[in-house]
């Protein structure tokens, strides 16, 4: 009993007992065990003939099998072009996506933490009944879609003036803000079809720019919601100085203000990078051949020619390493990105 | 849009008058240039697409010559999902009620009666959070009769009730494995910085790829575990062949590759209780649990809220670990309401796929809203 008690009764209170010391590795070991065994067989599968997969497990390189580079010759050498194209269109729509989704939304977030709006309820509402009559009129009454949007877009302008001098409510930032960051709960799959549509229509369907609108969209409001907390951090008081010295809201936003928030925007794009790259749904609905991403090659394996475990892993380990090497030398700025989103809530 | 600036605006017209009346101009229009490209392009490719889904889902799809036609048919494709030819597919397959079932769906309806009752009498009672309440209550009573007449022999699940699946056990999982993670993590241990970044990895890994790796992970004959699962007799089971099996395939993976990200957010959560509270109740004797529930948990309430309701958000949309790990079968067993809409669409019925990415809008958004208005809103301390 009293060995017990020393084993597991705690006696200073910054120390832990043997005991629960024990336990407490055994569990974390555990878990550790569990993150880093699928890594590890994928990555020795990499290295196995066909032959090492069918006759069974073979746990341990140089004892079990006989390590080959035969499935990375495949990979780079035999597939070539058709393994570095999709990795090239990943990475181009990755990055530019990116770019433009922290590029506009962190202007629209400094904006919305330093300007403030008051759109007219009114001018809000005419915008959705103009949108409802585009629909109708286009959908129910058979009107060509082209004219009905430019008549309603031409209605909206005529009639914005006369309905906002009547109207008194108006909406805050904080609408503004709660509606561009609400736009995050919409599943992909609801807007991607008629964005299929569209690009079919004016024949954007698997090319890049598709991609790189879509990812730039769907990642906006991600941007938005993590900047505003990273410019709202910043005192006010220096960009007044430089107002009253006579510099634009550009030169404040573009020369003070970005590189104050540095490390929020390395954050921020971080995870939005790794955001893109993985992305597959849009890229499903979107590509066929010339725009293919990576996600998808990898998907693709599947259907060829059976599971062949040693090529996958050498895709999925040149998909992942990338992002696994970025991750060890900016994890700092990746937790951070991820705990201003979710701790603020 | 009006706007006001926060500085003199006497200071500013006497310098500005220095610049070129084009940078002057384009200063002015600050407000609109740095807020208009973010809005229209969630205008253009998020708000329209939205009400044009709304409206695809209502029409019949065809290609024609030069594009294609759409032909107004009015709610039946949402008819053909509940009660038509894809009810199999979307609602699921329906059996006569058991006992069990009766039960389950008898406690579900009292336990909500109950809850509305509660509200009702009490003080804080308004009538938009009667109706939002009364949505919530009615939106779960359907879904566990769906529940309750679906599983079970003679029963099969629907892409609707497997979304729900995934959605709830998983982020469930997720949430106790982060928990359990991030407190060991608080403990004063050596190591604790080698764990958090090994921990963190599998938040980075494509979810195409984590597919694969469980794909390799639960081959019972060439995967690792298969000397374990010949030990104890199980050598010969195809998983990918039994459908609450293959679910729980696809809940593992999620729940590895989501795990960190619970970890994260509740580890500084954990780490911002304060010291001197925990100390305090140490020396008064209380027990760890004691202190987990009366300290730690008030504390960590409001950060654990909103990190589930960020990860419910996201669940509802899983699309490609069911897709590659067992290609929604067997049958349509793993199919998620996105993997259901994909296959409407790739027949090219595109109608019937915004049917179904609608009703996954509907659920999800009345999902989330409930979650934030019930829980977040309480866990913060202003219910």
């Amino acid at each position: 009993m009293t060995l017990l008690k020393r084993w597991f009764v705690r006696t200073r209170i910054d120390e832990m007992p043997p005991g629960a010391r024990i336990a407490a590795y055994a569990l974390l070991g555990l878990w550790s065990l569990v993150v880093l065994f699928p890594l590890y067989w994928m990555a020795i599968t990499s290295f196995k003939l066909p032959v090492d997969v069918s006759a069974g497990p073979a746990y341990l390189p140089f004892v079990d099998f006989r390590p080959s580079l035969d499935a990375w010759r495949y990979i780079f050498v035999d597939l070539g072009p058709d393994t570095f194209r999709p990795y090239l269109n990943s990475l181009i729509v990755a990055t530019c996506g990116t770019a433009a989704a922290v590029f506009f939304g962190s202007m629209a977030a400094y904006a919305l933490a330093r300007i403030e709006y008051r759109p007219p309820v009114a001018a809000v509402g005419l915008g959705v009944l103009m949108l409802a009559a585009l629909v109708a009129a286009a959908g129910w009454g058979g009107v060509d879609p082209r004219i009905a949007a430019a008549a309603c877009v031409a209605l909206f302008f005529l009639l914005l003036r006369p309905v906002v001098r009547r109207s008194r409510r108006h909406l805050g930032n904080d609408d503004i803000l709660f509606w561009i960051v609400s736009q995050r709960i919409l599943p992909p799959v609801v807007t991607v079809i008629p964005i299929y549509l569209t690009f079919r229509s004016v024949g954007l369907l698997d090319t890049h720019l598709a991609l790189v609108i879509t990812y730039a969209t769907a990642n906006v409001p991600v941007v938005v919601w993590l900047m505003f907390d990273f410019f709202d951090g910043v005192p006010k008081e220096i960009e007044e100085s430089a107002q009253i010295d006579g510099a634009t809201r550009f030169a404040i936003l573009f020369g003070i203000v970005f590189p104050l928030v540095a490390p929020g925007l390395v954050a921020t794009s971080l995870l939005v990078l790794i955001l893109s790259w993985n992305e597959y749904l849009f890229a499903l609905f979107l590509t066929t051949a010339n725009a293919q991403t990576l996600p998808l090659l990898v998907a693709a394996q599947n259907a060829t020619r059976g599971p062949q475990w040693w090529n996958m892993s050498v895709l999925i380990l040149i998909m992942i390493l990338p992002v696994m090497l970025l991750t060890l030398t900016l994890q700092r700025f990746i937790v951070k990105g991820i705990l201003v989103g979710a701790v603020k809530g | 849009m009006q706007s006001s600036s926060h500085a003199s605006s006497a200071g500013r017209s006497r310098r500005a008058s220095r610049r070129s009346p084009l940078a002057d101009w384009l200063d002015r229009q600050a407000p609109y240039v740095f807020v208009l490209p973010t809005v229209l392009v969630i205008l253009g490719f998020s708000i329209f697409p939205l009400v044009a889904s709304a409206y695809l889902s209502l029409t019949r799809f065809a290609i024609s010559e030069g594009g294609y036609e759409l032909t107004f048919v009015g709610l039946r494709n949402y008819v053909r999902l509940f009660t038509g030819s894809q009810q199999f597919h979307f609602t699921g397959v329906f059996r006569p009620p058991g006992l069990i079932s009766l039960a389950v769906m008898a406690a579900a309806a009292l336990v909500t009666v109950w809850w509305l009752a509660r509200y009702l009498r009490g003080a804080r009672r308004s009538a938009m959070g009667a109706l939002g309440r009364a949505i919530a209550a009615a939106a779960f009573l359907a879904l566990v009769w769906l529940g309750a007449s679906t599983t079970g022999n003679g029963g099969a699940l629907g892409s609707l009730m497997v979304t729900l699946f995934y959605v709830v056990v998983g982020v469930a999982l997720q949430f106790a494995l982060g928990l359990g993670l991030a407190y060991l993590c608080t403990l004063p241990l050596g190591g604790g910085r080698f764990f958090r970044l090994l921990f963190f990895l599998p938040l980075m890994v494509t979810p195409v790829g984590i597919a694969y790796m469980f794909r390799m992970m639960a081959d019972t004959s060439v995967g690792p575990l298969a000397p374990l699962w010949s030990l104890v007799g199980l050598g010969q089971i195809q998983w990918a062949a039994d459908p609450w099996l293959a679910r729980t395939v696809v809940v593992i993976g999620d729940t590895w590759q989501w795990v960190p990200f619970m970890f994260l957010v509740l580890l500084a959560a954990l780490e911002g209780v304060s010291r001197d509270q925990v100390e305090a109740a140490q020396l008064d004797g209380a027990s760890n649990w004691r202190i987990f529930r009366d300290v730690t948990w008030p504390s960590i309430a409001p950060v654990a809220a909103s990190a589930v309701l960020i990860r419910l958000i996201e669940a509802f949309k899983i699309v490609d670990l069911p897709n590659v790990l067992t290609n929604g079968g067997p049958g349509i067993a793993t199919e998620s309401m996105t993997l259901h809409a994909f296959i409407e669409w790739r027949t090219l019925n595109l109608g019937g796929a915004s049917a179904v990415a609608y009703m996954l809008f509907f659920v999800s958004t009345i999902a989330c809203v409930s979650f934030f208005q019930l829980v977040v809103r309480r866990a913060r301390g202003h219910a």
